[in-house]
């Protein structure tokens, strides 16, 4: 039913974990349907003053596709300006993932979800404290 | 790596004295039951030697056992069959009332989506039964929910998911005060005793039951093949049109190596029961000792004391379950979870919902089922496995419970 890539990522997943005083964090899903995923994002200028996401952590309850796309976002989004970031769709997590099944595609994929939380987060943090 | 089953619920592995039983009826004796010449004869004889078997297995006569595909088809032909018995009673009657069903809320999904159909195509009314938090449900509640136009009770014996023994000769019992003529309406009462053939008496007689369902495949049987229980004088009905087998209520060819095997299935759970069922409770008890105390924030859900010896369902916080299957599965451990991802439904399992738990907690939720070939070194495997998967899934999902909480609060 799963790819061997989601299973890798399920197995060995990357960049699990906190980051303690993130630039910005999101949760999505809930638990009714069984699914949460947090993450956690520490963003750098780089030398022509772009924002990049240097470090991307994240922690999951759910089911073997919630981890594995949650792995995977890291694996896509590390290194990414925010902008590029934000162009990461479900779609793009489930293609590198070689595929989901069809029904976790809509339940368990929330992955660029909670990227764009942990982004909006991050603006909102940098209004606040740019105010 | 050797794989640990214990699934046992989910189904079993044919006995091989069962297996060697039903051989000679695929290829050697194939004849069809119903034919006249010898070859049918042979089958015939075979069926009605299995016949007996279940009959006398559950205290009933020949005439009351109905052969059928499983417990599912058994429990369909049951609750339509006597809807439409209802229906084909009073065809000439202008003003006769819509018949009301109650069942319980936790029921297997083939008596749960019978009666919503009949409820969808407003056949019948239906009460669903809520179980206590331990996952009982009482007389009492039965006795409340009994309106004019009851026909028909149908409360499972033991509960698949949680193995809480249902209080059925009780029920059963206060039912046979509604038994008497001045009702308008006879009051069947029906019970699945899918998951109680193993390991309780299922004697009908002292159950009180008009009907009851079994399936083979859970006792050591083939899958395929089961039987419905319909004491003399029910007033059911055929759901399904064909031969006039098994008392013209179950038509459709005798699946006669199925039936054998279901009949040498049932005659040899009484001689085994009391040996199995002590090491069964044994290892159950010593398994859900060594989880409680080992694992911490581990709960066990349904009733220790009016579970089926078999059973052990327990929710892990901070877990999810499909998750934790897989990495038992990996590890050679087979279970099964309240998830719904293992289901592939949306919702978690409505069993666990139906006694009170929290969404989360029936996501986290593994389902232990032994049985007559499980060992002390299967569970002490199995919960030295469980252990560490348990660690490494919280350290996965990390404080986003919690998180998520605070988040909704603030």
């Amino acid at each position: 039913m799963y790819s061997k890539k989601v299973i890798e990522h399920f197995t060995r997943p990357h960049n699990q974990g906190k980051i303690l005083n993130p630039d910005g964090a999101g949760i999505v899903g809930n638990p009714v349907c069984g699914d949460l995923m947090k993450l956690y994002i520490k963003i750098k200028k780089d030398k022509n003053k772009k924002e990049i996401i240097s470090d991307i952590k994240f922690e999951t309850l759910g089911c073997a596709s919630a981890i594995a796309t949650s792995s995977m976002i890291t694996d896509l989004a590390k290194g990414k300006s925010i902008e590029e970031a934000k162009k990461i769709t479900r779609d793009d997590v489930a293609e590198a993932l070689e595929g989901l099944p069809p029904i976790k595609m809509h339940c368990s994929n929330l992955a660029s979800d909670a990227l764009r939380e942990a982004i909006n987060d991050y603006y909102n943090k940098r209004k606040r404290n740019g105010a | 790596m050797k794989r640990i089953y214990l699934d046992y619920a989910a189904t079993t592995p044919v006995d091989k004295e069962v297996l060697r039983e039903m051989l000679p009826y695929f290829s050697n004796k194939f004849g069809n039951a119903m034919s006249i010449h010898n070859f049918g004869k042979i089958a015939g004889e075979a069926v009605e030697k299995a016949r007996r078997q279940t009959a006398d297995f559950f205290g009933a006569g020949l005439e009351e056992i109905v052969f059928t595909s499983g417990a599912t088809e058994s429990n369909n032909l049951a609750i339509k069959g006597v809807v439409k018995a209802y229906y084909e009673k009073n065809k000439n009657n202008q003003t006769f009332d819509k018949p009301h069903i109650i069942t319980t809320l936790f029921e297997h999904h083939c008596v749960l989506d019978a009666s919503k159909s009949l409820e969808k195509e407003k056949l019948a009314e239906v009460t669903f039964i809520k179980p206590n938090q331990e996952g009982i449900i009482e007389a009492k509640t039965i006795k409340k929910a009994i309106k004019p136009n009851t026909i028909l009770v149908s409360v499972m014996y033991v509960n698949n998911e949680i193995g809480t023994v249902q209080p059925i000769a009780e029920i059963g019992h206060m039912l046979e005060g509604y038994k008497n003529k001045s009702r308008k309406h006879k009051l069947i009462f029906h019970t699945d005793a899918t998951q109680a053939v193993n390991y309780f008496d299922c004697d009908v007689n002292k159950l009180r039951v008009d009907m009851l369902s079994m399936s083979a495949h859970k006792i050591y049987g083939p899958k395929g093949i089961g039987a419905l229980y319909v004491k003399q004088g029910t007033p059911i009905v055929p759901i399904q049109d064909g031969g006039g087998q098994e008392w013209k209520l179950r038509a459709g060819t005798h699946n006669v190596p199925g039936i054998v095997g279901l009949g040498s299935a049932v005659s040899m759970i009484k001689e085994q029961r009391t040996t199995n069922n002590k090491k069964i409770i044994g290892l159950r008890n010593y398994l859900i000792g060594r989880v409680l105390k080992e694992i911490t924030e581990s709960k066990l859900n349904g009733s220790k004391i009016k579970g089926s010896p078999n059973n052990a369902n327990v929710s892990f916080a901070r877990v999810e379950g499909e998750s934790l299957l897989m990495m038992l599965d990996m590890e050679g451990i087979a279970c099964s979870t309240g998830s719904a991802c293992s289901s592939g439904a949306l919702a978690p399992s409505h069993v666990l919902l139906s006694i009170g738990l929290r969404p989360e907690k029936a996501h986290g939720s593994l389902r232990i089922t032994l049985g007559k070939y499980t060992t002390e070194r299967d569970i002490d495997v199995a919960v030295n496995k469980l252990k560490k998967i348990i660690e490494r899934l919280r350290k996965i999902s990390g404080t986003v419970l919690a998180d998520y909480y605070d988040q909704k609060t603030n």
